[in-house]
């Protein structure tokens, strides 16, 4: 046994912890920041009456959603630098994700071979992707009141990880020796983040269609920092949208993979058939987007059920049902 | 004021209330009104498209109104038709497909999982028989999963025909003309074209009114009022140094082509639309979705698999009679079989041997064979996991290994009555494997002979032997014999792998007074009562091919390929028109004009007003005008 291997394997799990402990103090930060939130816009509501003042940022012509003033800040109006406590949660965010990174490096450098061979590797190189994403995300919106969302769904993930997926460093089973390896995975990682995203989106559209079908509602009152209802849609959309050529991309590197690997390139495999629900219900969301009476609450709702599946994809597929996908190493 | 004075002074003569109406409603919502005359070219949807023009009154399902007239068998027809093209059915069904799609994961499917079929029926024998009637077992060809993604497809295709005959007309007709007012569409700004933009134009104008009063009287009688008019051809007002509205509407013209853009001149402005490429990559995904749906149908009928077990120094002929089994397609004929041999000369195994925690994991495995080809020459070749081998127009994978004994048995007449290679067929990962030793030759009774093997045999406590390690560093084989009738004769098949012992007496083995035989290779033991003798002359492993031919798979590939195109550009190609439009000022003096430019998405088109604002200033640097402040 090579002793590097086992150090390097053990610097990455403290490491991990290390990450796991940093994201906790971005995911309180966050949460404070929208209590903050509400509180800023109880004084706003005190101060002036007429607080909302109308930030239409999407107007339907004939059913073609025309944006005016894309580049208009989605942090409602409060000046684009977002309170000490959102400012803290990036903060703690990108040095949890850079203790998280380096983790990800060991783990890879300890197996020699990318680190996604694995449940437990998968799903550190998974969370660490999913928050890069998020971060990258903000240069081109500002989506940081996701913080609370992707900081709480990582504590979740990692932990989950580390106490029921953990394994040592093995190589890999023969089948998984091929650069399909690093391509479809990797994608299919990629995708998963950008779904996270829409997910936590669609959650807000939600609650934002939610709290507009109701004159004034005392509860939830950070939300009216947030962009309104139909400018989350659009945003939902254009993220699940990335997700889904992402999703289609893994669907037919996976079908190549098969091939060369099984000697077919689609057998039914329960995660092929997990990854083909997953492609309909997001092709479904696209479609229900675009049929009248079903953009807004009810194809958000679609895009929470997709992400469901994927999460179900994620764990239950991969843990307990029997296929040819069964390299969890559990 | 009214679009109606707004338009008489207009100097526009050409424009009509299609513009008015262009300008009011902000689209021209031509689909579902008129879809003969393509005038907008805006893609057609289906009627409950967000897109589409919003129904005048009542349900859009049919308008099932008192005052609907009877419907006739054709009426019915077409309502039934369009029920099913429409949006709502297209999403409907295809939620129904992803559910419908979870049984076949839930419960082992005949096709990937033969053997789960089985041990389920074991496990479930009251719930078997219900579920195997509901075709669960074969879900993905049952006739509930073909309804709904056959109805899918017909929705489909009932949806991109027309769209695409409408989108085809679409292609070859011009930009709409030019709305009277383009100050409610998307990125509207207008840039006054005057001495307070132009930096030669304050000048040169000066210039030219106190150098002579003659230069100034020709201005004012040529025609200043006529604003749009130029010195033929020129690029600039003579007298005004400001740029000739001609020349900024040809310059937007040419600068709109320049940017993709399908350009047409309606007077004083240009309109200007592109993105066809949108509804065409929108087409061609979900035709080329119906083209894998084709090619996966139709081509598994000419294609075959077939599998065959390959020991070491063998050689298999690409022919029908050399398969172990084979699975042809319904329109599969001999002939499709090409003629090759393929012989494996040698097949390893890597193992890890540092790491503790995957001790004896396989890292490789590595078959070399020969190809010989119809009059082809011969090839050595490395087929390997992940590496399949193509030869004679199929794919040839190796999907499993295993050890397989060289034996001799000599029967009591001393005679030899069996000299082969049998393949054991692995049972753990430490390769603990299993086979059947079948001796019908042998006189005077025919033998029997259940082998497990050991390649790195080990002693438990409970002294039965085990598998410690998967390659073979202390090999074993031990068999448990029988004697009589084998059943050979009977003409009821029987598998290699197994020996029905009921009806033979054991003579070697637990249950007889001869404990089991212990093999290592290069040994030979005499069998009980003088029934003959058995030697294990070595080891040697084996590989089990798949061999495929599926030509359709160039196809499946070529439409996914297609459809990740077409998504791509359907997605993310965006549809806008754009116009430029001058604008004479009134009273102007001096021909001093206002250029407007403004946008309109068609679709989803996050980036039109920053489209819109870099078409103008493009435009105004090309013209040589500021932009104010």
């Amino acid at each position: 046994m090579n002793d590097l291997t086992t150090n390097l394997a053990t610097y990455s799990v403290v490491l991990t912890y290390s990450a796991m402990a940093v994201y906790v103090i971005a995911f309180i930060s966050f949460a404070l920041d929208m209590a903050k939130r509400s509180g800023e816009v109880t004084a706003a509501a005190a101060g002036r009456a007429p607080a909302a003042e109308p930030r239409t940022v999407a107007t339907v012509q004939g059913g073609t959603v025309v944006l005016e003033r894309v580049d208009e800040t989605t942090d409602g109006g409060r000046g684009g630098r977002g309170t000490k406590f959102e400012r803290v949660g990036m903060a703690m965010t990108v040095l949890a994700l850079i203790l998280h990174v380096a983790a990800v490096v060991l783990r890879g450098i300890a197996a020699d071979r990318v680190p996604w061979g694995n449940m437990f590797e998968f799903s550190l190189t998974g969370t660490a992707l999913i928050t890069l994403i998020f971060l990258l995300v903000q240069f081109w919106q500002n989506l940081k009141f996701l913080g609370v969302f992707i900081s709480g769904l990582t504590i979740i993930l990692l932990g989950i990880a580390t106490v029921n997926y953990y394994v040592p460093v093995r190589p890999l089973v023969p089948a998984l020796e091929s650069y399909w390896l690093v391509i479809h995975v990797f994608v299919a990682i990629a995708g998963t983040g950008f779904f996270a995203l829409g997910a936590g989106l669609a959650v807000a559209q939600l609650v934002q269609t939610y709290r507009q079908g109701r004159p004034v509602s005392k509860q939830l009152r950070f939300m009216e920092t947030l962009p309104d209802a139909e400018r989350l849609e659009v945003l939902t959309y254009r993220v699940l949208l990335v997700g889904f050529v992402l999703w289609t991309f893994t669907l037919i590197a996976g079908a190549i993979w098969a091939e060369r690997a099984w000697g077919r390139y689609w057998g039914w495999d329960t995660k092929e058939v997990w990854t083909f629900i997953i492609w309909v219900l997001y092709a479904g969301y696209i479609h229900a987007r675009a049929t009248r009476g079903w953009r807004g609450a009810r194809s958000s709702w679609l895009a929470l059920i997709g992400f469901a599946a994927v999460m179900f994809n994620f764990s239950v597929v991969n843990v307990f049902f029997k296929g040819l996908h069964s390299y969890s190493g559990l | 004021m009214s679009p109606q004075s707004d338009r008489d002074t207009d100097t526009d003569a050409g424009r009509d209330t299609d513009a008015g109406r262009d300008a009011d409603a902000g689209r021209d919502a031509d689909t579902g009104r008129d879809t003969d005359t393509v005038s907008g070219g805006d893609p057609m949807r289906p009627s409950d498209h967000v897109d589409s023009a919003a129904p005048t009154g009542g349900d859009d399902a049919g308008d099932a109104g008192v005052t609907q007239p009877t419907l006739g068998f054709t009426g019915y027809v077409r309502f039934f038709w369009r029920q099913l093209t429409s949006m709502r059915t297209a999403l409907f069904l295809l939620m129904l497909l992803a559910l419908a799609a979870i049984p076949g994961s839930l419960v082992p499917q005949r096709t990937a999982d033969p053997n789960g079929v089985v041990q389920y029926k074991a496990d479930h024998p009251q719930l078997f028989p219900v579920l195997d009637t509901l075709q669960v077992f074969d879900t993905y060809t049952s006739v509930w999963f073909s309804a709904i993604y056959l109805l899918l497809f017909v929705s489909l295709i009932g949806c991109i025909v027309p769209r695409t005959r409408h989108h085809w007309q679409a292609l070859r007709t011009r930009p709409p003309r030019t709305p009277a007012r383009l100050g409610r569409l998307a990125g509207h700004r207008s840039v006054p074209v005057d001495a307070t933009t132009v930096t030669g134009a304050a000048s040169t104008a000066t210039g030219a009114n106190a150098a002579t009063g003659a230069n100034a009287a020709t201005s004012t009688a040529t025609g200043a009022p006529a604003t749009s008019t130029t010195d033929a051809g020129g690029t600039t007002d003579a007298a005004t140094g400001l740029p000739s509205v001609d020349h900024a509407i040809t310059r937007a013209a040419v600068l709109l082509k320049r940017s993709g853009y399908r350009v047409e001149r309606f007077g004083d402005s240009v309109s200007a639309e592109r993105g066809y490429l949108r509804e065409t990559g929108n087409l061609v995904f979900h035709t080329a979705l119906v083209g894998v749906l084709v090619a996966v149908g139709l081509g598994g009928g000419f294609s075959y698999t077939g599998q065959r077990l390959l020991v070491e120094g063998q050689t298999f002929s690409n022919v029908l009679g050399s398969y172990d089994s084979f699975n042809p397609g319904r329109w599969f004929t001999q002939s499709d079989l090409q003629g090759y041999n393929l012989t494996l000369d040698k097949f390893t195994t890597t193992y890890e041997e540092r790491n503790l925690d995957a001790l004896g994991q396989p890292l490789d495995y590595t078959a070399e064979v020969t190809a010989r080809e119809k009059g082809g020459q011969e090839r050595t070749e490395r087929l390997g996991v992940n590496a399949p081998l193509s030869v004679g127009g199929t794919n040839v994978y190796l999907l499993g290994n295993g050890y397989a004994m060289q034996v001799t048995v000599r029967d009591g007449d001393g005679n030899v009555a069996f000299k082969d290679v049998v393949p054991f067929l692995p049972e753990d990962s430490n390769y603990t494997s299993t086979g059947v030793i079948k001796v019908p030759d042998a006189k005077p009774s025919q033998l029997g002979m259940v082998g497990f093997f050991y390649p790195t045999a080990s002693k438990l406590g409970s002294g039965a032997f085990a598998s410690a390690y998967p390659d073979a560093q202390n090999p074993m084989l031990t068999l448990q014999v029988y004697r009589g009738d084998l059943g050979l004769d009977s003409g009821v098949p029987q598998s290699v792998y197994s020996l029905d012992t009921s009806g033979l007496e054991q003579i070697a083995g637990r249950q007889s007074k001869t404990a089991s035989i212990e093999l290592k290779p290069g040994q030979t033991q005499q069998l009980p009562d003088g029934t003959g003798s058995i030697t294990f002359d070595g080891v040697k492993r084996y590989v089990s091919l798949d061999v495929h031919h599926d030509p359709s798979q160039a196809w499946v590939a070529g439409f996914a390929a297609l459809a990740v195109l077409g998504l791509l550009t359907s997605l993310f190609v965006p549809r806008r028109r754009v116009w430029v439009k001058a604008v004479p000022r009134r009273g102007a003096e001096h021909g001093e004009y206002d250029l407007e430019y403004a946008g309109l998405a068609r679709g989803e088109d996050p980036n039109l007003e920053r489209a819109v604002a870099d078409i103008a200033r493009r435009h105004l640097s090309d013209l040589g005008v500021r932009i104010p402040a």
